[in-house]
């Protein structure tokens, strides 16, 4: 069956002065109809640029992205709007403060150029009330709502055009935990009943781990470890994974703060350093992983990339 | 242990808002107290206001509010300077705008020993590098010439925290310190303040909206929910056996890896948090509450669960 999303060998640099950073370094995963991916990592590590490169909001360098079986390439703005659409984490920064909600609902529909104003009206409404909001808040601004009903206004956003697949970059973020829960499980019910396709984007690993079906790990622009979830959190192979999840901190009460045994920050990724580049924080790094490249280690349903996995 | 911070009774209005109403809770030396609720439930105004930095047009009135006995209504913003940075001292959620970009790291930290204790450049300096090393920064020496934006957020983070101990304060107050970091920095700065709490018997009182945080490193918890303390407990037994609907709601919030399952929704509030004016009676929370009934809307008495555990509803025990 063709994949919902298929990313092969994807490389995107950026032109910082005189230096070239390297935020997306040779990717490649697919995603299934109907799966959910999640991805880790840092800030800095090359995630959001990931899911830019896959709504096609920033061309690649190099490598292939296709969607459903279509390359991006060749696909025009609207064929890829129906097919794709995003969910950001601030609600309040991607939506148009001087527009209505229902104009902001309505837009994609409207730059399709196909719809008839009624049908427009008709659609924008059910997609409103599918989300849980009223008719009457289809008359007000953004300002106006909450940070939860934002964000109910950004996924009715990107689902007024049925899309396929949906890319939610940090999407509760921003939000209190008792809204978070509340938009995660719309986000639940919609894939659900619309057989959707997410991609999920998010640092907090808890969150992943109750969304997602597979988990990416990136570091600095490399995909370093991918699991189906459960494995991925029983059985973390790369000493990054294995840091990231020990510096989860679930709500039990008497462990304590868990020592991560990482350096402080990144790397500078106009800078990467020789071999495995996670070699300078690593805490189990031998000589030679200064100077080898881990290969890309298959595993039954994943990956690993790691000289001693 | 000896009390080291008594706020009694705080409320703190900003014009037709009650930002917040009645709070009271105590810090105690050696002890972490965390603060806990959502935004706008007047945790962050709370800090504020014990600091005396609140807002031009926000009030604050108190029955009680001491500082190691001193009474800090009656003190003037002179005495109230020379408490603050010094035996009482603040950490702020984004360490890049609470520093001041314009002035290296080493200046900043050495202009609080100076003022607060008329020390010499020298032995501020002095003071500033140890600091900086104990909170794990390498390379000291060269951090006091660099300015801000040269530091990466966890770096700043611990620069904030350095400062914040120069004049030895008794009491910390941390307010979301952790908020704008990565998960793995996340950790070690809250190791860092463990360890620092532990080592120098600081009393922290620790604001947070992360129940995980809290469970981590609290030893007492206090549940803020629209300007009031719902509920207030030693953490493991809040953690064992909350009591306010409020608070076993936002435990059901929160995904737990392995025991939250994938198929299943997360228990969740409905609703919002509702604006409360002044004059507000009854219980904020009975507009999410499944239990409330008339009685709610009336004044609400408070519980004791246990001699050091209790909570403000209608439903006893």
């Amino acid at each position: 069956m063709t994949p919902a999303i298929e990313v092969r060998n994807v490389r995107r640099t950026f032109k910082a002065g005189r230096r070239t950073v390297v935020a997306v370094d040779g990717v490649s995963f697919s995603v299934p109809i109907g799966g959910v991916l999640g991805i880790v990592g840092e800030s800095g590590c090359g995630k959001s640029t990931l899911a830019r490169l896959i709504l096609g909001l920033l061309p690649a360098d190099s490598g292939e992205i296709a969607v459903e079986g279509n390359r991006l390439g060749d696909m025009d703005r609207k064929a890829r709007a129906r097919l794709i659409q995003p969910v950001f984490q601030d609600p309040f920064a991607s939506l148009n403060p001087l527009a209505r909600i229902r104009d902001i609902v309505g837009m994609p529909l409207v730059a399709q150029g196909t719809f008839s104003r009624a049908e427009v009206a008709g659609t924008v409404e059910e997609m409103l009330a599918r989300v849980g909001l009223t008719k009457e808040m289809g008359g007000r601004l953004p300002a106006e709502l909450s940070g939860g009903q934002r964000q109910r206004v950004a996924i009715a956003r990107a689902l007024v055009l049925r899309p396929r697949i949906v890319v939610c970059d940090e999407p509760t973020s921003a939000l209190d935990v008792s809204v978070q829960a509340q938009i995660l499980n719309l986000l639940a019910e919609l894939r659900r009943d619309l057989n959707l396709t997410y991609l999920f984007i998010s640092h907090n690993l808890a969150v992943v781990e109750h969304v997602a079906s597979e988990v990416a790990v990136m570091y600095l622009g490399r995909l370093v470890e991918r699991e189906p979830t459960e494995t991925l959190f029983a059985k973390p192979e790369h000493p990054y994974t294995r840091a990231l999840l020990a510096s989860v901190l679930t709500p039990e009460p008497g462990l304590g703060v868990p020592d991560v045994g990482l350096g402080d920050t990144l790397p500078d990724p106009a800078n990467i350093p020789s071999g495995c580049r996670f070699h300078p924080r690593c805490p189990i790094a031998e000589p030679r992983c200064a100077i080898e490249t881990p290969p890309l280690k298959p595993r039954p349903a994943g990956s690993v990339e790691c000289l001693l996995a | 242990m000896s009390t080291l911070l008594e706020v009694e009774k705080l409320e703190v209005g900003f014009g037709r808002t009650a930002a917040v109403r009645g709070t009271s809770f105590t810090v105690e030396r050696g002890e972490t107290h965390c603060l806990v609720g959502e935004s706008g439930c007047g945790k962050s105004v709370t800090a504020l206001a014990i600091m005396n930095l609140l807002a031009r047009n926000g009030v604050r009135r108190a029955a009680r509010l001491a500082f190691e006995g001193e009474d800090l209504q009656r003190l003037d913003e002179a005495g109230m300077s020379r408490l603050r940075g010094n035996a009482m001292a603040m950490i702020f959620q984004e360490p890049m705008t609470s520093l001041n970009p314009a002035y290296t790291v080493g200046s900043q930290m050495t202009e609080v020993l100076r003022r607060h204790k008329g020390t010499s450049q020298q032995v501020a300096t002095d003071r500033a590098a140890d600091l900086l090393a104990r909170v794990g920064i390498t390379a000291p020496g060269m951090r006091l010439g660099q300015f801000p934006h040269q530091l990466s957020g966890g770096l700043r983070q611990r620069v904030m925290i350095a400062m914040a101990l120069m004049c030895d304060p008794q009491l910390l107050i941390a307010d979301e310190p952790t908020t704008a970091l990565d998960v793995t920095v996340q950790a070690q700065i809250l190791r860092l303040l463990a360890t620092l709490q532990r080592e120098l018997g600081l009393g922290l009182l620790l604001i947070t909206h992360d129940l995980g945080i809290v469970a981590r490193v609290a030893t007492r918890v206090s549940v803020m929910y629209a300007g009031e303390v719902v509920e207030s407990a030693p953490t493991a037994e809040l953690f064992a056996d909350p009591k306010h609907p409020y608070t076993r709601g936002l435990l059901r919030c929160v995904p737990v890896p392995g025991k939250t399952r994938r198929d299943e929704p997360l228990g969740s509030i409905p609703g919002t948090v509702p604006r409360v004016g002044p004059g507000f009676e009854g219980c904020a929370f009975r507009d999410r509450c499944e239990f409330a009934d008339e009685t709610c809307k009336h004044t609400i008495p408070r519980h004791l669960a246990a001699p050091t555990h209790d909570f403000l509803c209608r439903l006893p025990a």
